[in-house]
């Protein structure tokens, strides 16, 4: 494409159908404690 | 639904279903702006009349099409079918809990939401007994789980060491019977490191939270020990000892900005060059009335404050150093799952906090509210009624998260954050 890169994978769909094995870290314990920050925790598998 | 924004010289468009983003230049984020889903494959006329004075019919058509074909691939303006997936993890197993081993501090930090340390309890520190009924807690609600975490929590846990090594050797004792990973983590202000402290605390601890507020004066103001007396000076010390024998791995140093340091990328600066590169600075959470607190008026500050400090860490990155800031950190392609952006952090739920007394609460921010109680790790019993309704509250229960472009990003948020606004 000429005018428009997309930077990523976009796999975000996929990962609902195959998720939720709950193995992840709960957000609060990695630093925050007051606030909440989903989106930056690793995936366990 | 999508999300379109300009930034630091890139027209930045995230797709939010698809989690896509994509960078587009000029005319396509000005033809964006004027279309909206479903999408034909012919451009209309109004777009072609509304752009026609700067661009010609051939630009516009071109950039159109790119548009229509992202849109072909689901990757722009792509379904919301996630509302099937958000009853998954309901009744999920308790995996994660925040032992609060000491309700005592030796810090009086004026803003401190656990009351000075003792979260309006008295001070007190948890004992061996109520420690190991903890884990047996946990060993026991965690069916299905094999990573267990467990962070060690106060007030300040360094004022109750021998019992964290304690509950540490307990737990780590029954990991190969009950075939658990225990991941343990500690948050403490530093003042009575060792260096047999940060030895253990390296050995033992999968992550260190360091709590430190950036330049001398602003961590000085509100971070005061009983005599008033500033910490800065102690603690940055220790800090960096601590650092450098963990070789720079798994760690925060993690500060609370407040209306005092609305200018807090400067605080983020000065963490770095002290030499730390795993940054955690926060908002203030507490109440309204105090000198400290952040208002509505703020926020615009506040934003454009995020935006220097996202330009900082770029010019840090250009000159070969560069930093990580915790809400900054997103893997774009290999984050958490749909599910588990779902909801914020699971608490009441799937991660839950024990006092020194053994009492059970959704969280650290809920203990001392007596309506929270969710029962007592001796009982061993959970109250099913309040871990249900926890495990439904996540962003399509929302109705403002529901329709909001960052959902899956921010996942509803902190509940205890956001108890005390909700019907408001």
């Amino acid at each position: 494409m000429k005018h428009i890169k997309t930077l990523n994978k976009a796999n975000l769909k996929k990962t609902a159908a195959k998720g939720g094995c709950g193995e992840c870290q709960a957000s609060c314990q990695s630093a925050c404690k007051t606030s909440c920050t989903v989106a930056n925790q690793k995936c366990e598998k | 639904m999508i999300h379109r924004y300009s930034l630091n010289g890139y027209n930045i468009v995230l797709d939010v279903h698809s989690g896509g983003i994509h960078i587009i230049d000029d005319i396509t984020y000005e033809v964006l702006g004027l279309v909206s889903p479903p999408m034909s494959s012919i451009c209309s006329q109004r777009i072609l009349d509304a752009l026609g004075n700067r661009y010609s019919n051939q630009q516009i058509i071109e950039a159109y099409s790119e548009l229509y074909e992202l849109f072909e691939q689901d990757l722009l303006f792509s379904k919301d079918d996630y509302e099937q997936f958000a009853n998954q993890m309901v009744a999920s197993p308790v995996k994660a809990m925040c032992l609060n081993i000491a309700h005592d501090c030796n810090l009086r930090c004026e803003y401190c939401f656990a009351s000075t340390g003792d979260f309006g309890q008295g001070r007190r520190l948890m004992d061996f007994e109520t420690g190991k009924a903890a884990v047996d807690f946990l060993l026991e609600h965690s069916k299905g789980r094999k990573n267990l975490e467990m962070d060690f929590f106060g007030g300040e846990p360094l004022m109750n060491f021998d019992v964290v090594k304690q509950i540490v050797e307990y737990a780590r004792s029954k990991e190969k019977e009950y075939n658990k990973n225990f991941r343990f983590t500690i948050t403490t202000n530093g003042l009575l490191l060792t260096e047999d402290k940060m030895d253990y605390i390296n050995k033992q601890m999968s992550n260190v939270v360091l709590s430190l507020d950036g330049r001398k004066e602003i961590n000085d103001k509100l971070r005061k020990r009983v005599d008033g007396t500033g910490c800065y000076d102690t603690i940055v010390l220790k800090y960096k000892q601590l650092v450098d024998k963990r070789g720079h791995d798994n760690y925060y140093v993690r500060g609370t900005f407040t209306k005092h340091n609305l200018d807090f990328s400067k605080d983020v600066q000065h963490l770095n060059e002290l030499g730390f590169d795993q940054l955690s600075v926060e908002p203030v959470v507490g109440d309204p009335s105090k000198g400290f607190a952040i208002s509505k008026n703020d926020l615009p500050r506040i934003f454009d404050e995020y935006e220097n400090l996202a330009q900082q860490i770029i010019e840090s990155k250009q000159q070969g150093k560069g930093f990580n800031f915790f809400h900054f950190m997103l893997d774009l392609d290999q984050g958490p799952c749909a599910i588990k952006r779902l909801r914020g952090c699971g608490c009441g739920n799937e991660y839950v906090a024990v006092t020194p007394d053994g009492d059970i609460y959704p969280c650290h921010q809920f203990v001392g509210m007596e309506e929270w109680k969710m029962g007592t790790v001796y009982e061993g019993k959970l109250d099913f009624a309040k871990k249900d309704r926890f495990s439904k509250a996540h962003v399509y229960e929302k109705e403002k998260c529901k329709d909001c472009w960052a959902k899956f990003y921010c996942s509803g948020g902190c509940n205890a954050n956001n108890f005390p606004l909700a019907n408001k």
